[in-house]
């Protein structure tokens, strides 16, 4: 059956099942690729959204759970102050490398940002722990969040 | 945002007659490279039509200037996150005299002609030497245009170009102040004699190479434009995943597809040899049918192999004899006057490369011809295996490569394109494979296990007067390049386990080339020394232990001959503050290398629980890669590759019980993540020497420092990894 969604603010109606995760409604039948797979189990944080606002892996997010609730994506998270405060700070910082994790960190750290505007280490770790980085830049992500705090 | 920096121009594998004719750099291009030139346009791509390009300036393959004057630098080693997308152009645009804001990105099509790697021979990023190799060869690229822009510009006002200048993209006339604009003279400067004897800036005159500047590619991947091979999507293109025979070398027995067909978007069930594929409009339906098979396999010969019956076998070999890789002097004979010996094996598991981008290819399998998008080091390689399995000649097989999530070796391989240009033969148009985190982790190409034996004999002061080694394990070069694996020895087997910074009278390794049954092998980020520089570190640092004095001072003493070894060592110990107390539970290590051309030492300093598990705190590394082309790069490079190798001391281990790879997603192959990261301090040595490689070195040498802090904090030695908490729990 078709699902009504809204993501980053548009309405999309999709003709798939309803245990589809959201991750493939995105990815391939909308091509809003800028939402990567990682794992397909929550386990790497790479198909990280945001749902009303709460970082929420999108790959066992299934598309009728998402009733009138907001999705927004990496491809507009620069229009929120968090997100943008993010983007920012990443590359000021020189974060990214192979960059395919960092949809998802950017995603999960604006979030953080969003609800909590000045992280402690701690803050962080709880945070940003569910995101792998396969390249290793957890020392620049630490740092860069610092500095989007600022 | 500077999301249109790299231009996502399709590239293929060849051009027309027709298209050869309008480009006027052709010839240039033709007489240095011995190939030629080629820029197809992509339906999805952002650039401009090919059809349409003004007459252009392209005085080789690397540089191409329009009559707009934008400059299209084409990347012939690919962005993996590790900058040459950023360095690359660095080298050019130093000569050229643009600033990097001018230039525009083109991945390089396959081309073994006109993109090899000088130091490799063929097109593939990788051992680290990207930069190595692109040193001179970029750099004269963007001379020779700028000096080719020159002389038009000269002509045209009937000067010397001796009296003119290059400067911002535009020729200057130094008396009279006159100035042409690259793009006015790119027409002409087409028609310039390309210049043999190519001068280059003196690095005091550098004004790019080694500064910290930002990188090119990363705006694109903070706000999900950038493209990966992953995300191509021609038009019409369906999506399929796979599942290959758990056992590596069974066959497909018979697939029930009954409930897959039905599952809503499933299009089609692919049966191959040893294979199947679901395809569908969706990755979500596909994989929903590939759960809804019954498949049934045959498992073939190796239905009961275990990773004990590999590593008995290995162990096996290192007590015949192997192809002598170096000798000096008369080890048997030193040890057996030695004062002291001391013996020890090794033991260094499978690991798998887990890159985040899964593996992945895309194939529109079309009557006669085939086309492909794909991330690739190799890509080159690529094309080859592709039309092989495609049944096409190579030049019916076009390659568009792709920015790369994670390579670490894995994409040096084409075994992804191979797999999905035969499940492609079977479907009507474009058709995406992605293999599932699960299918990945256990259809890798590992890093092989290795098996080592070593000796030492010391004198009565406790310094080493013979080394003795033999090791087995499997050669990738053997597979991947076969010409280069000659007597029994390839130079990545060996690197970092001979030709030491040491200095050690007699000395003596032999390498067993042994292929492990059931499972296939591949190179893996810092290959032969992610094994060998742990060994060796490790065996030196038992070595001291042995004679009873400091890690440090007892290798510095071996240094005499190696003067940029003996000072990133100094410089790591005096940061990390080596000799100063620690608290309980925790202990620092050293090690020292000189592979991928750079000389490294790290200090690891670790806290072991009473459980056994290990908290890597802080890594402090010294580095001398000659020049650093981007330091801020080469910095983030050593963060990344010790991240990298910590996750194999702490956390790597891929096993084979039954045939079967045991581990399946992160749950069971787990990464580091941020809240184990240890702070990281990285320190790199001014110099002037051409660059050495950066990209690895961060990996090999954190493994055998963290052994080393573990033994300082327990008094245990490891001599197999990844960390055991088994073996460094206290007793209760």
């Amino acid at each position: 059956m078709a699902f009504n969604i809204n993501v980053n603010g548009n309405p999309h109606s999709v003709d798939v099942d309803a245990d589809t995760p959201l991750l493939w409604v995105l990815r391939d039948v909308l091509g809003m690729t800028g939402t990567k797979f990682g794992c397909g189990m929550a386990l790497c944080g790479a198909c990280t959204v945001h749902i009303d606002g709460i970082a929420t892996r999108s790959c066992i997010t299934t598309v009728d759970s998402l009733g009138e609730s907001k999705v927004t994506t990496i491809e507009a998270i620069g229009t929120t102050a968090a997100g943008a405060a993010i983007q920012k700070a990443w590359l000021d910082h020189e974060v990214v490398q192979c960059g395919y994790c960092q949809s998802g960190q950017i995603m999960s750290a604006s979030a953080l940002l969003a609800s909590n505007p000045h992280p402690t280490d701690a803050d962080i770790d709880d945070a940003m722990s569910g995101n792998i980085c396969r390249c290793g830049t957890y020392v620049r992500i630490r740092e860069a969040i610092k500095l989007a705090a600022q | 945002m500077r999301n249109d920096r790299i231009a996502y121009r399709g590239t293929g594998s060849y051009v027309s007659e027709k298209s050869l004719s309008r480009r006027s750099f052709l010839q240039a291009g033709a007489a240095i490279g011995g190939g030629f030139m080629l820029s197809l346009s992509l339906p999805f791509a952002n650039g401009e039509a090919g059809a349409t390009e003004p007459q252009g300036f392209a005085p080789n393959a690397f540089v191409r200037i329009d009559a707009n004057g934008q400059i299209f630098l084409t990347m012939p080693y690919v962005e993996m996150g590790q900058g040459t997308y950023t360095a690359v152009p660095m080298l050019i645009a130093e000569e050229l005299e643009v600033s990097l804001d001018q230039v525009r990105l083109e991945h390089a099509p396959p081309n073994e002609k006109l993109y090899a790697n000088p130091l490799l021979g063929v097109q593939a990023t990788g051992n680290s030497n990207a930069m190595r190799g692109a040193w001179k060869q970029m750099r004269e690229a963007g001379a020779t245009a700028r000096m080719m822009l020159v002389a038009a510009a000269a002509k045209e006002w009937g000067v010397d170009p001796n009296a003119c200048r290059a400067q911002d993209g535009e020729v200057i006339h130094t008396d009279s102040g006159r100035r042409l604009k690259y793009g006015a003279l790119a027409a002409s400067a087409a028609n310039m004699p390309v210049p043999q004897d190519i001068t280059l800036k003196s690095p005091a005159d550098f004004t790019l190479i080694g500064t910290p500047v930002k990188r090119l590619d990363t705006p694109a991947k903070v706000n999900g434009t950038a493209v990966y091979g992953i995300d191509a999507r021609p038009p019409g293109v369906k999506f399929a995943t796979v599942a290959q025979s758990p056992v590596f070398g069974g066959r497909l027995k018979s697939v029930d597809d009954t409930a897959a067909m039905a599952v809503k978007g499933v299009r089609q069930v692919v049966r191959l040899n040893d294979a199947v594929a679901v395809v569908a409009d969706h990755m979500g339906a596909a994989k929903k049918g590939m759960e809804a098979l019954q498949i049934e396999w045959d498992d073939g010969p190796h239905a009961s192999l275990s990773t004990e019956d590999i590593a008995g076998e290995l162990e096996k070999a290192t007590l015949g004899p192997g192809a002598v890789a170096q000798n000096i002097g008369d080890a048997d004979k030193a040890i057996a006057g030695a004062a002291t010996k001391v013996e020890a094996t090794y033991q260094l598991p499978f690991l798998a490369h887990a890159t985040m981008e899964p593996m992945n290819c895309t194939v529109d399998f079309r009557k006669d011809e085939c086309e492909i998008w794909i991330g690739n080091q190799a890509i080159a390689r690529v094309q080859a295996m592709a039309a092989e399995a495609a049944g096409l000649p190579v030049e019916k097989v076009i390659v568009h490569n792709h920015l790369i999530g994670g390579g670490f070796g894995r994409r040096l391989e084409a075994d992804g394109a191979v797999r999905a240009v035969e499940i492609a033969k079977q479907v009507e148009g474009p058709v995406k494979v992605v293999w599932t985190r699960e299918e990945d982790i256990q259809h890798d190409m590992y890093r092989p296990y290795w098996f080592d034996r070593l000796s030492a004999g010391l004198d009565e002061t406790g310094k080493p007067v013979a080394w003795k080694n033999r090791f087995a394990g499997s050669s990738i070069v053997a597979r991947w390049a076969p010409p280069v694996f000659k007597d029994g020895l390839d130079s990545d087997s060996t690197e970092g386990a001979i030709k030491l910074v040491y200095d050690l009278p007699n000395f003596h390794v032999e390498y067993v080339r042994v292929e492990p049954p059931g499972i296939p092998t591949a190179f893996w980020r810092s290959v032969g020394p992610s094994h060998n520089v742990f060994v060796t570190e490790s065996f030196i640092d038992e070595l001291a232990a042995a004679a009873k004095q400091d890690a440090v001072a007892y290798r510095r003493a071996l240094l005499d001959k190696s003067p940029r070894a003996r000072a990133v060592l100094d410089l790591a110990a005096e940061k990390a503050g080596w000799g100063q107390p620690l608290p309980a539970g925790s202990g620092r290590g050293v090690s020292l290398q000189f592979v991928f051309g750079s000389y490294m030492a790290q200090v690891a300093e670790v806290e072991v629980a009473k459980d056994g598990s290990v908290r890597l705190r802080r890594v402090v590394c010294a580095m001398d890669c000659g020049t650093a082309i981007n330091p801020d790069t080469v910095q983030a490079q050593i963060q990344s590759g010790i991240i990298f190798g910590a996750t194999a001391a702490l956390h790597g281990e891929i096993t084979l019980k039954n045939g079967r790879v045991e581990q399946t997603n992160f749950d069971t192959y787990q990464m580091l993540r941020i809240n184990e990261a240890p702070a990281i301090e990285v320190h790199i040595v001014k110099s002037s020497e051409p660059p050495g490689g950066m990209g690895e070195t961060g990996t090999s040498a954190i493994v055998p420092a963290i052994a080393n802090a573990i033994f300082a904090a327990t008094g245990k030695r490891l001599h197999k990894m990844p960390a055991d908490p088994n073996i460094l729990k206290q007793p209760t």
